[in-house]
């Protein structure tokens, strides 16, 4: 069924009449994303690419039952642009900015939780169901409809792995860009979560980088939550210490936040990291036939154990014969399965 | 943003917070008048963005003028791990009778701004944390509430017995933490927080780390950069909203994405060649942008080849191929170029390439090895 996004997504763009909340709604609309509304104050009533644009995003909601919101408003005004969203009762929030004061992030994220809002972002390139829906900026060519969720911190090395697993007939259930701040509004433990549940997905890509310690709290709710397999990747192995690496959440303070801690963490719970982008596709369908093989044993031992389980109790149960002959029909019927 | 410690007591000030007084200078005789001017002993501190000063002799007691005169002579000038001291303060020197450690930081596990207190203080506060952590209190802070009196006081009274001077201290607690929002700050400690002969409480010492992505509405602290202690290409960089970071390699790499241009950093060490910098030209690019880093990559000496690693997503392809010829045009670069430029517009930007005939490939893999293949 995919994540999050699926074909009941209906969305509202706040700042569609801007360079990129124009373009990317267009590109959206082309990939067969319901878009709904857009939102700039000052030009209600007017048209984008046939979507219409309201003064504000409750008029946006109200008028197209909108329920999810992309962000594509500078900065300085995305925050605000956060709550107006959660105030007029969508429950998706995809923020596309990039730049948001991290003081403002710490109180929206919890304004977010009480209001039962769930943001991806911000400073993320948002998030697709290829076949459903896409509420981003991911190229949507390179991906197609599969098994395999994806979790990424950044924005084009995902595009990257998405690219290699696609070409090796690896498809995607649900990718999602969480973004490169260091204060987000889903993390990796939400989308593992909701991909351990998802029977659309088999196996789970998880891309990391320096900085903080999401990947470390994921593995180990790897280890003790999730039963599809899981295969890592961590950029910034080469990264000075001390120097912000573009992303506002790419730093190494200190002692914390390295990239070998992170392979390390991910080894110790079974997790395999691969050295290189290239080699992510390969672990995975390793993984999964590794998986497969390991549940299809696991299927037949237990197939076995009940025909046991059962032979014993009909030989028990079975009244006593005179005759010492065998009941024919029921061994020939036993052996045909 | 790194401000010095000067600049961090300007701004405790303006909060309320009680500061030593002191003076910036750059000369040693300048040194030497405020020392006169205070008319008792002073310290001299070296301001430069890093930490461990008095362990590398940054920081020296100066009993008289003549003292003051001498020791800001031998600091300015210094080399403290890599940095070169220009500025020293010069403050008259407190009476301590004891030291204590208050600090601020936004927290990325808890998602909250997190206040934490010891009365181990005038030490790596890391330290502290490693060898006697039951020494170190930390409170989360309501984000929606804030701060409130009774969990300031609860702070203080983990430092100080005294409910009198605990008091001192939950009120420097409340304007350190007003101080940390009213700056967007990442981080603020005083390091120490003394104790002086009078039962005073005053910050000897003043850190504050602003957040880049807060510095829009604080014009007046941008200000407060300190150009000589950053790489003028990093400055350079960040005025055209490219993310540059200086490595010591040969191969200069251009890519769109902080998490690919890492990847890419991490690529080429891994086919044994050596990245010369990080640079992410970012979503929405224009051949202008592609321009300016290209120039910043060739004023680096050590730069023999330059990488393109393009995946289109908001970044088009064609603007980055104009930008990279008309780059070509006007710079004339003695480097060889090697490309991959895979995404938005890809067909466009082959057209645009092809004229030029640049090493291209479509394989991230490839123009790395391309590259390494270049400067071997």
């Amino acid at each position: 069924m995919a994540i999050f996004v699926d074909k009941n997504t209906r969305v509202v763009v706040q700042g569609i009449t801007g360079r990129d909340g124009s373009f990317h709604t267009q590109q959206m609309l082309n990939y067969g994303t319901k878009v709904v509304a857009g939102v700039t104050p000052g030009k209600g009533g007017t048209e984008v690419f046939g979507v219409p644009v309201f003064e504000n995003v409750a008029e946006a909601v109200k008028k197209t039952k909108a329920n999810t919101s992309i962000i594509f408003v500078p900065p300085s005004a995305a925050v605000d642009a956060i709550y107006e969203a959660a105030e007029a009762g969508v429950s998706l929030i995809v923020c596309i900015t990039e730049g948001l004061p991290t003081i403002d992030m710490v109180k929206v994220y919890h304004y977010l939780k009480t209001k039962g809002v769930r943001l991806i972002g911000p400073n993320c390139p948002g998030i697709i169901s290829p076949g459903f829906s896409k509420v981003g900026i991911l190229p949507g060519q390179i991906f197609a409809k599969g098994p395999i969720g994806v979790i990424s911190r950044s924005g084009t090395l995902t595009y990257e792995i998405v690219y290699n697993l696609t070409i090796k007939g690896l498809g995607q259930s649900t990718c999602i860009g969480i973004g490169g701040d260091p204060i987000i509004g889903t993390n990796f433990i939400d989308c593992l979560k909701a991909f351990q549940n998802d029977p659309l997905t088999r196996g789970i890509v998880l891309i990391g980088e320096i900085g903080g310690s999401d990947e470390e709290m994921a593995a180990e709710f790897i280890k003790k939550n999730l039963t599809k397999p899981v295969v890592g990747f961590i950029a910034g192995r080469t990264a000075p210490p001390g120097k912000r690496m573009g992303h506002a959440g790419a730093i190494i303070s200190g002692s914390s936040g390295l990239a070998e801690d992170k392979i390390k963490a991910f080894n110790a719970v079974g997790i395999p990291v691969a050295e290189i982008p290239s080699k992510i596709a390969d672990l995975m369908a390793e993984k999964l036939a590794a998986h497969k093989k390991k549940a299809t044993l696991k299927s037949a031992k237990s197939t076995l154990k009940k025909r046991a389980t059962k032979k014993a109790v009909t030989q028990k149960t079975a009244p006593k014969r005179r005759s010492a002959k065998k009941p024919v029909k029921k061994t020939a019927a036993r052996k045909k399965k | 943003m790194k401000i010095h410690e000067y600049q961090a007591k300007e701004i405790f000030a303006k909060f309320g917070l009680p500061i030593p007084k002191g003076e910036v200078v750059i000369a040693p005789d300048e040194a030497r008048n405020a020392a006169i001017h205070y008319n008792r002993p002073v310290m001299v501190k070296a301001q430069v963005h890093v930490g461990g000063r008095g362990k590398a002799g940054g920081i020296k007691y100066c009993k008289d003028p003549d003292e003051a005169f001498f020791n800001a002579q031998e600091i300015l000038g210094m080399d403290i791990k890599g940095l070169i001291v220009k500025k020293v303060l010069v403050t008259e020197a407190v009476d301590i009778k004891s030291e204590a450690y208050v600090g601020v930081i936004i927290d990325r596990l808890s998602k909250k701004n997190v206040i934490m207190v010891s009365p181990a203080g005038g030490i790596d506060i890391e330290q502290v944390a490693k060898e006697t952590p039951e020494k170190i209190m930390k409170m989360g802070v309501d984000p929606i509430y804030g701060l409130r009196a009774f969990e300031a006081l609860q702070l203080a009274r983990f430092i100080y017995q005294d409910i009198k001077v605990a008091r001192q201290g939950a009120d420097i607690i409340m304007k350190l933490y007003k101080a940390f929002l009213g700056v967007d700050a990442s981080l603020v400690e005083i390091n120490p927080l003394v104790m002086d002969g009078q039962g005073t409480l005053i910050a000897l010492d003043a850190k504050i780390n602003l957040d880049d992505n807060g510095l829009y509405r604080h014009p007046e602290l941008e200000k407060m950069r300190d150009l000589d202690a950053e790489e003028p290409a990093e400055i350079e960089a960040k005025k055209a909203d490219l993310s540059y970071v200086r490595l010591s390699g040969n191969i200069g790499c251009i890519v769109n994405g902080a998490g690919l241009a890492m990847a890419t950093m991490d690529l080429v060490k891994y086919f044994g060649g050596q990245p010369a910098n990080f640079l992410d030209i970012g979503g929405s690019s224009s051949p202008e942008k592609v321009m300016t880093a290209m120039r910043i990559i060739l004023n680096d000496s050590n730069v023999a080849v330059i990488l393109f690693n393009i995946f289109g997503g908001i970044t088009r392809c064609d603007d980055v191929a104009n930008g990279i010829v008309q780059a070509v045009e006007k710079l004339n670069p003695r480097v060889p170029i090697v490309v991959r430029l895979t995404g938005t517009n890809e067909d466009k930007a082959k057209e645009i390439m092809q004229k030029y005939q640049f090493p291209a490939t479509n394989s991230m893999e490839e123009v790395v090895k391309m590259a390494i293949k270049e400067v071997a």
